[in-house]
């Protein structure tokens, strides 16, 4: 199990492919659910041009790891990895990286999915974006779905 | 005797400071905190708060030496 805020651009795949060489019994894991979350280069129609990411350190992995022992409980996981950025954000910059572990994909993909909206809900992160008339706070997630933005 | 106030976000730039401390007095609760440290700001719709890091609400009782934070909605992930 590993939860980490990391201040530097990161390689998703990459951190995928290494814990799991590196931490997972080979043999045992039948389904690997991942999420990478990238930042984008416009939002609620207007332009972005990078963001910053606060978060509240100490808090901010502790709800995480509340969010993950929460998932195990409800699905029989072998492991998890969760990276979230903070600090200064570029366009097509990993913000968070997800991935879970499981014999079977039913309980992988699900818990993939509820550890994601439950850190959107609830793990204090703040994005604060660049736009073209300066710099603006983020007052609160997507739906998450394109389709109920129009 | 005293409470840490941490603020974040649009509420750390409002106020223009990350934080504040307000002496403890007993049975004091979460918004008795926000009252003592900011007496002249309302308390803001959809306002989060936690105590040793743990989401808690306004009429929470707070115990000497805890961390208070405030903050807005989460716009994480």
């Amino acid at each position: 199990m590993k939860i980490e805020i990391r201040e530097q651009p990161f390689d998703p795949y990459r951190e995928i492919a290494r814990y799991q060489h590196e931490t997972l019994p080979a043999g045992q894991y039948g389904a690997t659910a991942s999420f990478v979350g990238t930042m984008r280069d416009y939002n609620d129609g207007q332009p972005v041009h990078g963001m910053t990411l606060e978060y509240y350190p100490g808090m901010t992995e502790k709800n995480i790891d509340q969010i993950c022992v929460q998932a195990s409980t409800r699905w029989s996981l072998i492991d998890y990895l969760v990276i979230h950025r903070a600090g200064q954000i570029s366009i097509n910059d990993a913000i968070v990286v997800i991935a879970v572990w499981a014999a079977h994909r039913g309980d992988a993909l699900d818990a993939c999915k509820f550890i994601l909206e439950d850190l959107k809900s609830k793990a204090p992160f703040w994005k604060k974006e660049i736009r073209d008339e300066g710099e603006a706070w983020v007052e609160g997630n997507t739906s998450g779905y394109a389709k109920s933005e129009e | 005797m005293s409470i840490t106030i941490k603020y974040f976000a649009v509420l750390r730039e409002r106020f223009g400071r990350a934080g504040d401390s307000v002496p403890f007095e007993p049975g004091m609760t979460v918004l008795d905190v926000w009252k003592r440290a900011l007496p002249d700001q309302g308390l803001p719709e959809n306002l989060m708060m936690a105590v040793n890091m743990e989401y808690t609400r306004k009429d929470a009782k707070v115990q000497d030496g805890d961390e208070v934070a405030f903050f807005p909605a989460v716009t994480g992930g």
